[in-house]
């Protein structure tokens, strides 16, 4: 009976018969790696924060909701409050977006949209070479010569003309929050640039063609057609550049002056969350302390996640009906 | 190519002769202290020629991991810059002892114009890091400093940000001589500073004292030396102004009480010669030792450290320990059971 099948097969379709019926094998397999590669990623940052609360649980059982809203670090008393380690990861890595974006996203249009062919090519290479700089060497190139330099021409600049702010009053000795800021600034500014460029490259021409024929200037077509078309990529480029600026560690801490005080002026120095882990964690030796500092590790892993879910959220909101879904 | 097979052959027989004998070597682990570190792995490096069978792997990861990893036994030794206290001691299987190697000192480092010679006394610096004193010609400074014009401006105090036994040995020493500090601040590793701004490490201290007009902090002696930095005389508890030296840091070790434990502090110490903030390194084996053969080896080592590791120290800017103090802490080594 079979056999019959078969050969009236052959007789219509010859080359299809002889096939074998199409394995489902490499579908399956694909499905079942790429799920579990995309689940080990999940995996490993439940293992992180199991592991951190894990070792810092004495800590939390013993200081529990003080030890985010209490701002004495005292190590000799045994009293540990994280505040103004949160307060100073979040400052600077603010500041470091306020300079850092606004530079990154108009040096990306430049080179994707303005810049002649023959300088594009060693801008990119320059600015990659800027990503390769080891942070420590950075760091002090902050303190040798970032520092003296911000602190005899652009700070005394910023204070005579913004000085009746709080932001920018007080005495100013160098290592401060403002220059913690602007070192992460430097660090993020590669990352978000290079993103920047490839999501601005990918934008189809058709865009940028349509806006000329309906007599868009230059500077429009770049804006409407091009910046606000690609606003949700150049907004995931700001975001691995924030999750950047919050882990920073060796270069802030050698410029930012290691000072766990909430102050408002960016003159004064601050202290961050992952400064004080690198500062501190070596020559721990009570059990409390260390539990402290690993709880510091766990702080910094939630302020990232809450700021990540933050941006998601606030993403959402602007991009909200407008923007196309394909440039991503 | 016959010749060329054949030096393949003794090539390859070389080789595994070599990694035969390595492994017939014995590796002793340590780590602890980044503050001994240059010495140590002089010393390790000298010590092989004496006996090459024994070789020493030391990482210098910090004085509090020095500490966990000899109470947890993963290592040999131990090394630290502070002596253990009593609640990690009670957390150890077994007797630990505290063999003291060398010793260091902090200088009080600043910068103003023409970088001239000053003097400091326990007042003096107990004030401007509390953040009482801020002024250069604060009265206190310049009644020590007779001659010296000193400028109307901030003292910017400079500090350690991260833990160390540099930080350890210079707290110790306010809280010995200014209750105040005593009360409100402590001895530890890091403490929570009533005033200034912490640079990372001594190349971070040293760094913003050199690079801020008018700033004040300490580094260890050995960084000042090399970075010839300046550096003040201070006054000591018999109340003369002594210049930081490896001499008056051996001088601050030989009149201090030393107790048989070895877990001292020569900070403050008495004596006309000797410099107020100095500090020793431990390292920290246990009494009992578990294996024979490594225990028999570890034990040769540090009585080599004493008598013969101890005349290299100056040459790398440590402080020797006095005579003494070495003849005791070998009568310790001979305690050291297999």
């Amino acid at each position: 009976m079979s056999a019959v099948t078969v050969e009236e097969a052959d007789a219509i379709h010859p080359a299809q018969a002889r096939m074998s019926p199409p394995s489902r094998f490499a579908d399956k397999a694909f499905y079942w790696l790429t799920l579990s590669m995309a689940f080990a990623v999940v995996l490993l940052v439940i293992l992180i924060g199991w592991q951190l609360g894990q070792g810092s649980w004495q800590a939390i059982q013993k200081f529990g909701f003080h030890f985010v809203a209490t701002s004495t670090w005292d190590p000799v008393a045994e009293q540990y409050g994280a505040l103004p380690f949160i307060y100073g990861t979040a400052i600077s890595s603010l500041i470091a977006l306020l300079i850092a974006v606004p530079l990154s996203i108009a040096t990306a249009a430049y080179l994707t949209e303005l810049a002649p062919l023959w300088i594009r090519q060693p801008i990119v290479s320059l600015i990659e070479m800027l990503a390769a700089i080891p942070s420590v060497i950075l760091g002090l190139w902050g303190i040798f010569v970032m520092i003296p330099w911000l602190r005899d021409y652009p700070f005394p600049f910023l204070q005579r003309i913004l000085g009746w702010t709080p932001f920018f009053s007080g005495p100013i000795y160098g290592p401060c929050m403002l220059a913690g800021g602007i070192i992460v600034a430097i660090m993020v500014l590669p990352i978000i640039t290079s993103v920047s460029r490839e999501i601005l490259r990918s934008v189809p021409d058709l865009q940028r063609e349509a806006a000329y024929a309906l007599g868009a200037t230059r500077w429009e077509v770049t804006r409407i057609a091009v910046l606000s078309y690609a606003r949700k990529g150049l907004f995931g480029a700001v975001i691995l550049g924030l999750g950047r600026a919050l882990g920073e560690t060796m270069a802030v801490t050698m410029v930012i002056g290691n000072t766990p005080q909430i102050a408002a002026s960016l003159f004064k120095p601050g202290y961050t969350l992952a400064s004080v882990i690198a500062n501190e964690f070596t020559e721990a030796t009570t059990d409390m302390y260390l539990q402290a500092l690993i709880e510091i590790g766990l702080v910094l892993f939630g302020v990232t996640i809450l700021i990540t879910l933050l941006a998601q959220l606030l993403l959402k909101t602007i991009t909200a009906g407008a923007a196309p879904d394909r440039v991503q | 190519m016959m010749k060329f097979r054949r030096r393949i052959f003794l090539g390859l027989a070389i080789a595994l002769g070599l990694s035969a004998s390595a492994s017939a070597q014995m590796t002793i682990n340590g780590a602890g202290a980044t503050f001994p570190y240059p010495i140590y792995s002089k010393w390790f490096d000298e010590y092989a020629k004496v006996d090459p069978s024994a070789r020493f792997n030391y990482q210098s990861i910090g004085s509090g991991g020095g500490q966990k990893q000899i109470l947890a036994q993963t290592v040999d030794f131990g090394a630290s810059d502070g002596p253990m206290s009593d609640e990690n001691l009670a957390k150890a299987p077994g007797k630990l002892l505290h063999i003291p190697t060398v010793a260091g000192a902090d200088v009080v480092a600043y910068n103003l114009p023409g970088n001239p010679a000053l003097k400091f006394d326990a007042d003096t610096i107990a004030g401007i890091f509390l953040g009482n004193i801020k002024k250069w010609n604060d009265p206190k400074i310049t009644a020590l400093n007779a001659g010296v014009s000193l400028p109307d401006k901030d003292i910017v105090v400079v500090h350690r940000s991260d833990g160390s036994g540099t930080t350890y040995i210079w707290t110790d020493y306010l809280s010995k001589i200014s209750p105040e500090w005593k009360s409100k601040v402590g001895t530890n590793t890091s403490v929570n500073w009533p005033t200034g701004i912490g640079g990372k490490g001594n190349e971070g201290v040293a760094g913003q004292i050199k690079q801020t007009p008018g700033a004040l902090g300490y580094v260890e002696l050995i960084y000042a030396i090399q970075n010839k930095m300046p550096y003040a005389d201070i006054k000591n508890s018999a109340g003369s102004f002594v210049k930081p030296t490896l001499e008056s840091i051996t001088a601050a070790m030989a009149t201090a009480q030393i107790p048989d434990d070895f877990r001292f502090s020569i900070t403050n110490a008495p004596g006309e010669n000797a410099y107020p903030i100095a500090g020793a390194t431990w390292l920290l084996v246990y009494q009992q030792q578990k294996d024979a053969t490594k225990g028999k080896k570890l034990v040769e080592f540090l009585k080599w450290a004493q008598k013969e590791g101890e005349k290299m120290a100056k040459d790398l800017d440590y402080a020797p320990l006095p005579e003494d103090l070495q003849q005791r802490v070998l009568k310790r080594i001979d305690e050291i059971k297999m």
